[in-house]
């Protein structure tokens, strides 16, 4: 691809059109190389800057709850009495979130675990068992699953899923299980095809290797194949967790949100980014309730930086990623 | 809007405590709430200026396969609790009950525990952020109770009375009915130009004779009482 790109480019500056090239010797752009620092430059600048700026901003609202409302950390991040509304006279208000972080951490985890393996599974059948329609057909298929909006899939898990638990498996319909399967579905594109790339940037050899030393296509994917494609895979099933832990609309529309810690798969539940969603339109800013709610923003952000600090943990640790 | 050419209305969505927050912060002109500006702490209230548009009902809605039509305040506490867990102890089938809420900070939500509850903490239960979405569940689920505002009312789920008295307009315009709320349009000091016309609007018949009755509201001119902060009620 680059070598065939290169001279079409230089191709197109040197001839081209007069006006292009005016503008071009005008201001000294062509020869100083100065138009595409800058373009380049600013564009990593405006990035740079957003991601500071968000990133500061929860942060000060965020700590507001523990410094200048003066909630201890420990209670907020190990208390499941989240009464944010109680007058000072009768207990004051308090803000414990820990139903909702286990609320997350459950729904999120139990996705992943039904996810993960079905996703390696379709990401060796696409590249190893059956390339030529696995790659034309069923990976299309599948990113076309990355592209339903969330809401998308919340409405489907509403109107479909949770009547089906309800009448066939028990309890109230809106539960754990109705997360775990809505969300396994929302983050099976972004394992398979981070797993799908990882198994084809192996290098042929070591199939061929193992095929010559007598081994079945099962022994080779099983022995050679997964095993060397380990931190790919890997850091493809810490991004699906990451986006489980982070995604908000479709989990809060089929789980009920409870503000209990669930007992059963069959119990509602509640997490921290539906918590956050089911407030925010109502707290006014400022108060301990908005903080709060600010503060469980700024769990969900230090929790998608260990997730990336994860991935590149395993990155670094070696192995072939895509 | 065709007689007023050069004023631009803008409307923004929100919850309860958005419109307050707006107006109090100088960003909106007028900022719509169905509480008092006291009840909403951090909000500075001698700012506001209150103007009482129109009333809305809000009445526990139950799943139509209860066969209850009414239930104490006693009851309806006990089940708000989590103290009565199935229909069979409030005189109704042998089913569990399910709760349904709003938010903590849903408007409906504090009036329904001020007026209907006498301020008793709700046991936890299933919690949606929309009175849509709350009326559909409670259509669909088995043994639901929940509480809607009367404009939500479209016949899927059923109205449960609360001490004998039904949620209806007769019963709210003479306080014989206890749970509503005022809808609220604050200004930040008295309002002037465009603003307070608008807000004497409002008042006119045109406003409170078609378009708050056609939108399951109460006009606040056919109210026979008034109701302060602090719930007392008086003869207007």
């Amino acid at each position: 691809m680059e070598r065939v790109g290169k001279p079409a480019c230089s191709l197109t500056l040197r001839g081209g059109n007069v006006k292009k090239n005016l503008t071009y010797q005008l201001f000294n752009l062509g020869r100083s190389e100065l138009l595409g620092k800058m373009l380049t430059t600013g564009a990593v600048a405006v990035a740079i800057i957003t991601t500071v700026t968000i990133v500061f901003f929860i942060a000060v609202k965020g700590i507001s709850t523990f410094s200048s409302s003066g909630v201890s950390v420990f209670d907020f991040l190990f208390s499941t009495k989240w009464l944010p509304d109680r007058p000072l006279e009768e207990g004051g208000p308090q803000v414990g979130v820990l139903a909702f972080i286990l609320g997350s951490v459950i729904v999120s985890m139990l996705a992943v675990l039904l996810s993960a393996p079905l996703s390696v599974a379709c990401a060796v059948f696409i590249q190893e068992i059956a390339p030529y329609w696995g790659q034309r057909i069923l990976q299309p298929a599948i990113e076309i699953l990355a592209g339903i909006p969330s809401v998308v899939y919340g409405y489907i898990g509403l109107s479909l899923l949770v009547p089906f638990i309800r009448n066939y498996i028990g309890g109230l319909g809106f539960s754990v299980l109705a997360g775990i399967l809505v969300l396994s579905v929302m983050i099976l594109p972004t394992i398979v095809s981070i797993s799908t790339d990882t198994l084809r940037a192996l290098p042929r050899e070591w199939k061929e290797a193992a095929y010559a030393l007598g081994s079945t296509r099962w022994q080779a994917i099983r022995l050679v194949l997964i095993p060397a494609a380990r931190s790919g895979l890997i850091t493809g099933i810490v991004l699906g967790l990451a986006r489980a832990f982070g995604e908000a609309l479709a989990v809060q529309m089929v789980i009920g949100n409870t503000r209990k810690i669930p007992t059963s798969i069959l119990d509602p539940v509640i997490t921290l980014t539906s918590a956050i969603t089911m407030d925010m339109g109502n707290t006014l800013s400022g108060s301990l309730w908005n903080n709060a709610l600010w503060s469980m923003g700024l769990l969900l952000l230090l929790m998608s930086c260990f997730f990336i600090l994860i991935v590149r943990l395993v990155v670094r640790k070696g192995g072939i990623t895509p | 809007m065709n007689k007023h050419k050069d004023v631009k209305i803008v409307v923004q969505g929100g919850g309860s405590g958005t419109g307050l927050t707006q107006v109090s912060q100088g960003a909106a002109d007028i900022g719509n709430s169905d509480i008092f500006a006291t009840e909403k702490s951090g909000i500075d209230a001698s700012q506001l200026v209150d103007k009482q548009v129109c009333v809305v009902g809000m009445t526990a809605v139950v799943n139509p396969s209860i066969n209850i039509e009414n239930l104490t305040t006693q009851q309806l506490v006990d089940i708000f609790t989590g103290k009565t867990t199935n229909w069979k102890d409030a005189g109704g089938p042998d089913q569990k009950i399910v709760l349904v809420n709003r938010p903590k900070a849903s408007g409906t939500r504090a009036t329904f525990k001020k007026c209907a509850l006498g301020g008793a903490e709700e046991a936890a239960g299933i919690e949606e952020d929309s009175s849509g979405t709350v009326r559909k569940i409670i259509k669909d689920t088995p043994g639901a109770i929940g509480y809607l505002a009367l404009s939500y009312l479209d016949g899927s789920v059923k109205v449960v009375g609360i001490d004998g008295v039904e949620p209806t307009k007769e019963n709210i315009v003479t306080g014989k009915y206890p749970v509503w709320a005022y809808m609220h349009s604050y200004t930040r000091g008295n309002p002037s130009g465009a603003v307070e016309a608008f807000l004497n609007y409002l008042m006119t018949d045109d406003v409170q004779k078609t378009i708050v009755p056609e939108l399951g509201y109460i006009p606040e001119t056919e109210m026979k009482i008034t109701r302060d902060a602090g719930g007392n009620l008086k003869n207007k």
